[in-house]
């Protein structure tokens, strides 16, 4: 995929605080990209630089290999979309789309043709002559989507756009959104701090902490292989066991837990033996039995607590040295606590990070 | 239930406070006689017409509507980009900039008036229709600022950002969405600055001259040489202006709230 839009060496100041340090990003021509973070880890605000709403204090931005620092909002055409929706109260849902036609100096004729192809598209066909006021919030966004993608733009930003819509409408414009990505072929970087939007619609998860991007990768990477701590605890649920490597055998180490327990996992990265190291087990990846089996990781715990949540039952485990949850599947049978089980799980289902 | 009547009461009480002087000015617009006082003989519409008629009153009427429409339009224009300009979050001292801008709504008119005639008259102003209308264009601005102000913080920022993105220049983002978004407020602001002018006594006192005698300052003048039931008819024409005016700025003000 060749590259569309690098961030080169980008770092913010805003006064004495830094709140993007010296970030490198590439992202590709139709590429669905999202900047995953908690609120201030410098998302946003890499997302306004790009929109040209905000400076870099230094470094460059390229947009298909040319600088555009200096270039204007107005010239950089690029569609925005923002949790407020942003719709201009004062116009119709027609005449808020046609609004960047008639900025592009586009006849007419074609402008009346282009808002309802692109009503037609967010399926808003009857709603070309009511005020934004009169629609509800999914209909606005929707509006919003249409207005920053009839220009045809070469990049389509949207910040959090689904953030003030009820779950049931999220999830369905997840997926629209996500569609219309594939049918249009369309550049769209994606800012959100929800991790399951983040893996839902994404190509790559760009997973922001402290103006760094922790970890960048397909969301399958970022979940089943965090690189960092903030990373395995930020994306799903986690259990995390100190430990420190005995050993290191290619792309797989041996760790030594506080219980004197070995486990042999995964490696996110570089350790050498004798490192006090963190492992990351998914709590979904652990099963549970009442005989030892012949996994490659066994623990002996013991069943502190058990609750039902529908599709999966979560139950909790002990241990003198640490604690571990597991999910097991709704098919699974009940775990009583007091009941003393074998944990389970693979080398591939666990990883080695670094502190 | 007592309670309830006590409030009542004092409602009623205050109310009548408020338009008692309105009460006892209002009904001699309407007098044959030709001196301000009650009883009222008969009913007649002869000070409506001397009003229109006498030229002194003729021309103070017409005064009026000049230094008016020339107050409303400075003061909007000034005020509106002051407002604009208070917008920046970057400006140093905004807070102090801007009960800058709303002094002249707290000083004395007196020593505003004292000051105006002394500068006026170093420009050779004095007696003259400019004059006249830069001074009431000082104590207007501050409701023009107050007015857009208020209608400007209704604006969410990011539909400004979004027009940007949208292809708009600086330029087209005021013309197409800022202005239009404020318009409210700039209309009821400028419908204030005209109020504010109409009755404004105080400063046409000082830099004034003959020629540019206001309604107001001819009513104040003409109550001190002889007592004519034509006041009464000016002020009933003045109750009216303002009531209009007070409707014109309900319905902008309900027009911004319909934006939202």
């Amino acid at each position: 995929m060749a590259e569309f839009i690098r961030f080169d060496r980008i770092t913010k100041f805003y006064g004495p605080l830094c709140v993007v340090e010296n970030l490198d990003l590439g992202i590709g021509k139709g590429e669905f990209v999202s900047l995953l973070g908690p609120s201030g880890s410098g998302k946003t605000t890499l997302l306004m630089m790009l929109a040209g709403f905000e400076q870099p204090t230094s470094g460059a931005i390229l947009l298909d290999g040319t600088a555009i620092n200096g270039v204007p909002t107005h010239k950089r055409d690029m569609g925005v979309v923002f949790q407020s929706y942003a719709l201009f109260p004062h116009m119709s849902v027609g005449e808020n789309i046609a609004f960047p036609l008639q900025m592009r100096g586009i006849s007419k004729a074609e402008i009346a043709e282009r808002v309802k192809r692109a009503l037609d598209m967010v399926q808003l066909s009857a709603f070309a002559d009511r005020r934004p006021s009169q629609l509800s919030g999914g209909q606005q966004q929707r509006v919003a989507l249409a207005r920053a993608l009839v220009f045809e733009p070469r990049v389509v930003l949207m910040d959090e756009p689904l953030g003030a819509l009820d779950k049931q409408l999220r999830e369905q414009m997840q997926l629209d959104i996500r569609d219309l990505h594939r049918r249009l072929g369309l550049t769209i970087v994606f800012v959100t701090h929800d991790q399951s939007e983040a893996l839902t619609m994404s190509d790559r998860v760009a997973v922001f902490n402290k103006g760094k991007i922790e970890q960048i990768g397909t969301p399958r990477q970022v979940y089943d292989e965090p690189a960092t701590r903030f990373v395995a605890e930020f994306i799903g649920e986690t259990n995390l066991v100190e430990g420190v490597v005995e050993t290191v055998q290619g792309q797989e180490a041996t760790v030594r837990l506080a219980s004197g327990a070995h486990i042999v996992s995964a490696l996110s990265g570089a350790v050498a033996s004798g490192q006090p190291v963190y492992l990351s087990i998914r709590p979904e990846r652990v099963d549970l039995s009442e005989t030892r089996g012949d996994a490659r990781n066994v623990l002996e715990m013991e069943v502190t607590d058990s609750v039902y949540q529908g599709d999966h039952l979560r139950v909790q485990l002990e241990t003198a040295a640490h604690p571990l949850i597991a999910k097991l599947g709704r098919r699974s049978r009940e775990f009583p606590p007091g009941t003393k089980v074998f944990a389970a799980f693979s080398a591939g289902d666990c990883r080695v990070i670094a502190p | 239930m007592p309670m309830k009547l006590a409030k009542f009461t004092f409602a009623s009480l205050a109310i009548l406070f408020l338009v008692a002087p309105l009460i006892a000015i209002l009904p001699l617009a309407f007098t044959s006689s030709v001196i301000l006082t009650y009883p009222i003989p008969s009913w007649s519409l002869r000070w409506f017409e001397e009003l229109f008629t006498a030229d002194a009153w003729r021309r103070a009427i017409i005064n009026s509507l000049i230094v008016g429409s020339g107050t409303t339009l400075l003061a909007t224009v000034l005020g509106t980009a002051a407002s604009l300009g208070l917008r920046n979050r970057l400006l140093l001292f905004r807070g102090s900039v801007r009960t800058l801008f709303l002094l002249p709504m707290v000083v004395p008119a007196v020593v505003l008036g004292v000051g105006m005639q002394v500068l006026l008259a170093r420009f050779g102003l004095t007696n003259s229709y400019a004059g006249v209308i830069i001074a009431h264009t000082v104590v207007a601005v501050p409701f023009v600022v107050v007015s857009v102000t208020g209608a400007l913080a209704g604006i969410d920022e990011r539909v400004e950002l979004a027009a940007q993105s949208l292809g708009a220049s600086p330029a087209t983002v005021f013309c197409r969405v800022t202005l239009p978004l404020a318009m409210p407020g700039v209309l009821s602001g400028a419908v204030l600055a005209f109020a504010t002018s109409l009755d404004e006594v105080v400063l046409t006192l000082f830099v004034a001259g003959p020629n540019q005698r206001t309604l107001a300052r001819q009513m104040f003048s003409s109550i001190r040489e002889n007592i004519s039931p034509a006041i009464a008819a000016a002020a009933f024409l003045f109750i009216a202006a303002t009531i209009l005016v007070g409707l014109a700025v309900m319905v902008f003000r309900s027009m911004l709230a319909k934006r939202r």
